[in-house]
């Protein structure tokens, strides 16, 4: 009950501390969901609208990748970015340009997959009164993604959720350095295993919030599209 | 503007996978027809229309338009369930013009005289998708007439709809016939293919059971196929 009470103080006293620590999570995540939905927006209308050799395989992967473990896309990351990686020429391990980019990899996937199933619903939809007036295929998937923009947002923020909530692939390349790098899980990690729950439990108290906000903005965002536009 | 009759099929077939659902379709559609194709269920008359519309391609036989293989842009077609775009009804009307490569100035006004034209120019900023069945198909025969069609195909637009959107429809129909439009329409509806007709086309089993003019299908269709569907239909 002490920890509780301690941990609602530290929340309500907007301790300096936990104020960076749930910034940075949200600058990480929210630019991860960005750099990822540039290009797996693009790609999972491609995977709906597009006829090529090779395209059951590219969705059976990246279906399959929805699931990748945050500690492996962490270490796979690692290993790019580290000294004597590709990468490792740019320094950017232990930074948190590498925590958005390995939360970016890992939930590119989610996004395409999602995105890919949104605009295929649609094209079923569509295809004949597209073709009828004479789209190709550029203006058919920008009409698309155009017109399943509000599922479109719930799916990003599916994607924001994931980011937010993983703790393997931050903490591997982030290296939770104080000040730094250290986000809310990394710090909840952290902070119990050093045996400070009031301050673990305040972050966690904030991340659960986050999670149902973003649920709940899901969802209204649907049912008012559904009543606005149909 | 471009001549595009008389719109010619000879010996067309459509035979996916070496199925036969349509064969030996021979057909002219001249200027200033109104044209109605009849058939069962299953007949091949939406097939037929999406072949002569250009959606899909005849595995035998050629159509050609004005003695052209080309797909002219001077026709539109509009459909049983017409998709509206999630956007307001003049936004889809506008939509179809941009396609077509409308300069985005005249747009908007072409647009909204083709949705006074049929009617809904107080509906202009709804969301098309929350307007009733029979708004939507006017909205669909907006977009279509925006384009300035010399031909329309129209698949069975109205057997979604009640009578008094039916009636509507049937009115914009006529008028866009009026306007020097040829007409080609599908539908299981005697009632309406009499009010409508001119020539009938009537399809059985994939084929071209007979073509005829619409007062001599109604009292004495010349084939056998027909006399059976006259017969089997309800009043």
């Amino acid at each position: 009950m002490d920890t509780l009470s301690a941990a609602l103080d530290l929340v309500a006293s907007g301790d300096a501390k936990l104020v960076s620590i749930v910034l940075l999570s949200l600058t990480v995540s929210l630019s991860a969901v960005i750099v990822a939905a540039l290009f797996a927006l693009p790609l999972g209308a491609l995977l709906a609208v597009g006829r090529f050799p090779g395209r059951s395989i590219l969705t059976v992967i990246i279906n399959g990748f929805m699931g990748l473990p945050a500690v492996v896309v962490g270490l796979m990351v690692y290993l790019l970015l580290s000294r004597a990686g590709p990468l490792g020429p740019f320094g950017l391990l232990f930074t948190p340009t590498a925590m958005v980019f390995a939360q970016a990899i890992l939930v590119a996937p989610l996004l395409a997959a999602l995105t890919r199933q949104t605009v295929d619903d649609a094209w079923r939809e569509y295809q004949e009164q597209l073709a009828s007036l004479g789209a190709g295929a550029a203006q058919a998937t920008a009409t698309l993604l155009w017109d399943t923009r509000f599922s479109l947002f719930t799916v990003l923020l599916a994607g924001f959720g994931r980011a937010i909530a993983e703790v393997g692939a931050v903490m591997i390349v982030g290296g939770n350095i104080d000040g730094v790098t250290r986000v809310m899980t990394t710090t909840i990690a952290l902070e119990t295993s050093k045996g400070d729950l009031p301050l673990a439990l305040a972050l966690g108290l904030i991340l659960v919030t986050l999670v149902l906000s973003l649920n709940a903005l899901a969802f209204a965002t649907r049912a008012w599209a559904q009543r606005k536009f149909g | 503007m471009e001549e595009i009759f008389p719109l010619v099929l000879s010996n067309v077939g459509f035979a996916p996978e070496g199925v036969a659902l349509l064969e030996n379709i021979n057909l002219r559609i001249d200027r200033g027809e109104r044209t109605v194709i009849l058939g069962d269920n299953g007949a091949g008359k939406s097939l037929l229309m999406r072949l002569m519309h250009g959606m899909i391609q005849p595995t035998s036989g050629s159509i050609e338009w004005a003695g052209s293989r080309e797909r002219p842009a001077a026709q539109s077609l509009v459909f049983q369930h017409p998709v509206m775009l999630r956007r307001s009804a003049l936004a889809n009307v506008a939509y179809g013009l941009a396609l077509a490569g409308v300069p985005r100035s005249e747009r908007m006004d072409r647009a909204n005289a083709a949705l006074s034209w049929v009617g809904l120019e107080h509906l202009a900023a709804r969301p098309a998708r929350m307007l009733s069945g029979g708004e939507r198909q006017r909205v669909a025969l907006a977009r279509a007439w925006a384009l300035e069609p010399r031909l329309l195909f129209l698949d069975e637009p109205t057997a979604s709809l009640d009578p008094a959107a039916t009636r509507e429809v049937e009115r914009i129909v006529s008028a866009i016939h009026k306007a020097g439009t040829s007409i080609v329409m599908n539908t299981h509806n005697l009632g309406q293919a009499r009010r409508l007709a001119e020539e009938i086309i009537f399809l059985h089993r994939g084929r071209i059971a007979e073509r005829t003019s619409a007062d001599l299908f109604f009292r004495q269709p010349q084939s056998a196929a027909a006399e059976s569907f006259l017969k089997g239909e309800l009043p």
